[in-house]
């Protein structure tokens, strides 16, 4: 079972994206004998490419609320992922920047012939934070941690290939095997992400089965130990956490110098994007991100007075949409919905509304026109799978008039539409109140859609009653929603796409496809899945593109531009249209 | 001025105002839902009366608003043009107390041109219509459940006060209970509970239910205190012994003595829950979008960017506080008056 996929403030659609590592509360005498800091082999050091900055200096980061955990393996919100990624390091790593993987923990692989079999090289005298080696051991321990089904992580989805899950074997101390059940495209990207935990803190934990209760926020700095550019140094609640530079970090520039360049990152909890925006502008904070174009247009103002730079990325990977209650309602004690479901499933009906629908509109009042209007769910920020042949056809009420004719709808004197039956379309479009953006979008199309006639109410609910009603009870007409994809490769989104998946919102959990296109887009991204050419996965997705586009499951609205900013104090800085946009080559990063 | 005249014309003044927006079709230029999504947050358009070329117009007249979130294009053309002011203009339909339909409005400048007395918001709507519009439910409801607060209030805390002993102590522990219940996941229920639409008068009757409901027990607390004091002053005792009946004395003697609490009550809570309305309809409870709200105005004043950039979003803030100082006012004169009345 993954996670409730829908995240506060942004849903976030998780899926193969980074976390960082941490590790856990050691037992005394646990700590390995062999690992002495004299022995090991030397150093195998990742060498950057950034340009060579010098050493000092503390970054200070407004987080929008206290993280949760410190555990990666447990870490679902945002603020605990972005503190757990400096603390951690992945085997292979996404390159936040040209989006490709990487090297990392690993410092080569090797992929069998059929594409079920990864060899990996780990780097050689590496060190964890508190000064123990670093081997294969820790990797077969965190593997076998997430893939745990009692430790409920939720990476354990993304590691389950096939039905399946991964298996990992261990063929010397610095050589591992991943043995997959079938070919899997993105089987790189799996390894972003998951965090490796160091076995000498955190095994008698997990044996003890109190692994849900370690690296809590309660953790003492010396409990903690990660392969990240940074430990952690002190935590106090409710106000801030910091993290000093860590002595073993295994990166290096050109020039030789030891990364990472800062001491120490400050990240402290603020309660709110605004708040967050104040500190920024202030000077209090080094770096913002997530934030809205309302607040963008706000900062820019001051950009040349005030001393940072705001970097607009342009269209990252979330697509907003509207889409119908499709569900099965038979169960459900909702006849009035199940009644507009007629008009739901036709396929003019969403046609029309998608036509009315003036999405123009949509970039300039919503974000300011830092946006791009959305008609399939491939952002153009996701340039390697984002099918460019798919139409976009402007706004055109007459259009949406004549579906809806063609369906059977008419119009009554004052203008109101009746269905086949002469009753009057009226339905209501859900959104959460904490997100302001959406709620736009909905009045928006309230007000486009009550140009063709068709009366249609706002109804805000607070985010868990909206979570609810999409994921659980059904009891919704329509709704506006966001995903943000957690990579940019199909795989993140098959949740969303295939029929069964939980996040399939507007058909949640299909026993089985309910419409031949659905089967269809289940053939394909299962197909695309192991696939490991990129022109046939290309084309796979690509088809999946052109049947949402053409079946409108989702109504696809505006995906934002990634807008962040930094403060010109800061060097080495590259925002990435990925999460987590701004902080991604931390250990690079260093104070003019 | 005598306190007579000053409640005078506080009450003038407040029906006035009730007019002004239970009319407000009649005198708001635009429908408060329509959109114009070339100009979010508009500045209020100047009235000039001496145009470019120093000419005097008896009649006033606009320049068409800019969208400010443009940069401003000084040799613009479209500025340049002026658009009069119209009286008793025909524009949107509108209906006067869900009963007549009229398409007349007090005033109005021809199309595309757009008169904005306080600017637009970020739909580009006139936030004069939105404001006299959402006065319609705020205020209404706002000082119906204000009303119904205190009469809940004074009942309870009357007969606690008056009765004394184990009623009291019932009463009293109750309304504790009541102030101590966890109202936040309340009402996450009670929006669960309720459909997934509300329509308007639905909204109108939850909104008066539910400040209603949450706000009596304060002002019964209040009340059973001033009642508590006054059932011991002489003269009560002293009509007592005279044989009054307790109905008697409570309409006569008691009851009187809490005016001045009851008045004070009702004007503090009347715009307390103006501003509750925004929480409810953040549950999905109250006003949702298109409709007005003074709550849903007031609360957009929430955000940094609309905040820092544009002060004519305070515009509605600002007319309220006349409007709430005229209603202590007339509180003020009304208690003064009452008690002059010898008793």
């Amino acid at each position: 079972m993954a996670k409730v996929p829908l995240r506060k403030q942004r849903v976030a659609l998780v899926l193969g994206i980074a976390f960082a590592c941490s590790f856990a509360p050691a037992a005394p005498g646990q700590a390995n004998e062999g690992r002495t800091a004299a022995s090991g082999p030397t150093e195998e050091r990742m060498i950057t490419d950034n340009a060579p900055g010098h050493a000092g200096g503390r970054l200070a980061v407004a987080l929008r609320s206290e993280p949760k955990t410190l555990n990666p393996a447990l870490a679902e919100d945002e603020p605990s992922r972005d503190v757990i990624r400096c603390l951690t390091a992945d085997l292979i790593h996404i390159n936040r920047s040209s989006l490709k993987t990487g090297p990392a923990l690993a410092k080569s692989w090797r992929v069998s012939r059929d594409g079920k079999q990864y060899t990996l090289q780990l780097r050689r005298g590496l060190r964890f934070s508190d000064g123990q080696p670093f081997n294969a051991d820790d990797v077969l321990f965190s593997f076998q941690v997430y893939l745990d089904e009692k430790v409920d992580s939720s990476q354990r989805d993304l590691l389950v290939v096939g039905g399946k899950p991964i298996t990992v074997a261990k063929l010397d101390d610095y050589t591992v095997r991943f043995e997959l059940a079938q070919p899997y495209a993105a089987a790189e990207r799996l390894f972003d992400g998951v965090a490796i935990l160091p076995r000498h803190l955190l095994e008698t934990t997990y044996r003890d089965g109190t692994f849900s209760k370690a690296w809590s926020l309660s953790i003492l700095p010396s409990q903690f130990a990660g392969l990240g550019p940074f430990r952690l140094k002190e935590y106090v609640p409710g106000q801030r956490v910091v993290l000093e530079r860590n002595p073993y970090y295994w990166k290096a520039d050109h020039a030789g110098n030891h990364l990472p360049y800062l001491d120490e990152v400050v990240f402290s909890f603020v309660p709110s994007e605004d708040a967050q925006v104040i500190r920024f502008q202030s000077g209090e904070a080094d770096v913002l991100s997530r934030f809205s174009a309302d607040n963008f247009a706000v900062l820019q103002k001051q950009q040349l007075a005030k001393g940072y730079h705001l970097y607009d990325l342009g269209a990252g990977l979330e697509y907003n949409f509207l889409f119908f209650n499709l569900n099965d309602l038979g169960s459900k004690n909702v006849p009035d919905i199940a009644k507009k479901q007629a008009w739901f499933q036709d396929l003019r009906f969403r046609q029309a509304v998608s036509s009315a629908i003036d999405r123009e509109g949509i970039v300039r009042l919503v974000y300011s026109g830092r946006a791009t209007p959305l008609w399939n769910q491939g952002t153009p920020g996701d340039k390697l799978w984002a099918d460019a042949a798919i139409p976009h056809p402007p706004r055109s009420l007459d259009h949406a008039r004549q579906l809806l004719q063609s369906a059977g709808f008419s119009w009554n004197k004052d203008g109101s539409v009746l269905d086949p039956h002469g009753t009057p379309v009226e339905f209501s479009i859900l959104t959460s109140s904490s997100n302001a953006q959406r709620m736009k979008m909905a009045t928006i199309i309230q007000d486009d859609l009550s140009q063709l006639g068709m009366k249609v109410q706002v109804v805000s609910l607070e985010f868990r009653a909206t979570v609810d009603r999409l994921q659980n009870t059904f009891n919704y007409e329509a709704a506006v929603m966001g995903l943000v994809s957690g990579d940019a490769d199909p795989t993140a989104d098959m949740n969303v796409w295939l029929s069964g998946g939980e996040t399939h919102l507007w058909h949640v959990g299909e026993p089985k496809p309910a419409t031949q296109w659905e089967a269809e887009i289940d053939r394909l991204m299962q197909q695309q899945l192991t696939t490991l050419d990129y022109a046939k996965r290309k084309q796979l997705y690509d088809r999946v593109q052109e049947i949402v586009s053409e079946n409108l499951p989702v109504i696809c609205l505006a995906s934002p531009n990634i807008l962040v900013g930094a403060s010109n104090r800061v060097a080495n800085f590259r925002p990435a249209i990925l999460v987590p946009y701004a902080l991604w080559n931390i250990e690079e990063l260093y104070i003019r | 001025m005598t306190h007579r005249r000053k409640l005078a014309a506080a009450l003038v003044f407040l029906a006035g105002f009730y007019c002004l927006v239970l009319f407000a079709g009649f005198f708001v230029p635009y429908d408060f839902a329509a959109q114009n999504r070339e100009m979010p947050f508009a500045p209020p358009s100047a009235l000039h009366f001496v145009d470019a070329q120093g000419k005097f117009h008896a009649r006033p007249f606009i320049y068409s608003a800019q969208d400010a979130s443009q940069e401003a294009t000084p040799s613009d053309a479209n500025t340049q043009r002026p658009y009069p002011i119209h009286f008793f203009v025909r524009g949107s339909h509108y209906k006067i107390a869900g009963l007549f339909t009229s398409n007349v409005h007090l005033f109005g400048v021809d199309d595309p041109g757009q008169i904005l007395l306080m600017g637009s918001d970020a739909y580009g709507r006139d936030q004069f219509s939105r404001f006299l519009y959402g006065g319609q439910i705020s205020m209404l409801a706002g000082l119906i459940a204000a009303l119904f607060s205190v009469s809940l209030g004074t009942i309870v805390g009357g007969i606690a006060g008056y009765y004394g002993g184990w009623i009291d102590e019932i009463l009293m522990r109750g309304s504790e209970l009541f102030l101590a219940l966890p109202w936040l996941y309340l009402l996450f229920a009670v929006r669960a509970a309720l459909p997934l639409r509300i329509s308007q008068w639905q909204v109108f009757l939850l909104l008066v239910a539910i400040m209603g409901l949450i706000g009596w027990a304060r002002p019964a607390r209040l009340i059973r205190g001033v009642v508590l004091s006054a059932k011991q002053r002489n003269f009560v005792t002293a009509a007592r012994g005279f044989g009054a009946s307790d109905a008697y004395l409570l309409r006569k003697h008691v009851l009187p003595q809490t005016y001045g609490v009851l008045l004070t009550q009702m004007t503090l809570l009347i715009p307390q829950y103006v501003l509750a309305e925004v929480t409810l309809t953040f549950l999905g409870l109250g006003v949702g979008e298109p409709m007005p709200s003074w709550g849903a105005l007031l609360s957009s004043l929430q955000q940094y960017s609309v905040l820092s950039s544009y002060w004519w979003m305070f515009l509605p803030a600002l007319l309220l506080i006349p409007l709430f100082l005229v209603f202590y006012t007339a509180a003020d004169a009304l208690q003064e008056l009452h008690k002059s009345v010898p008793l």
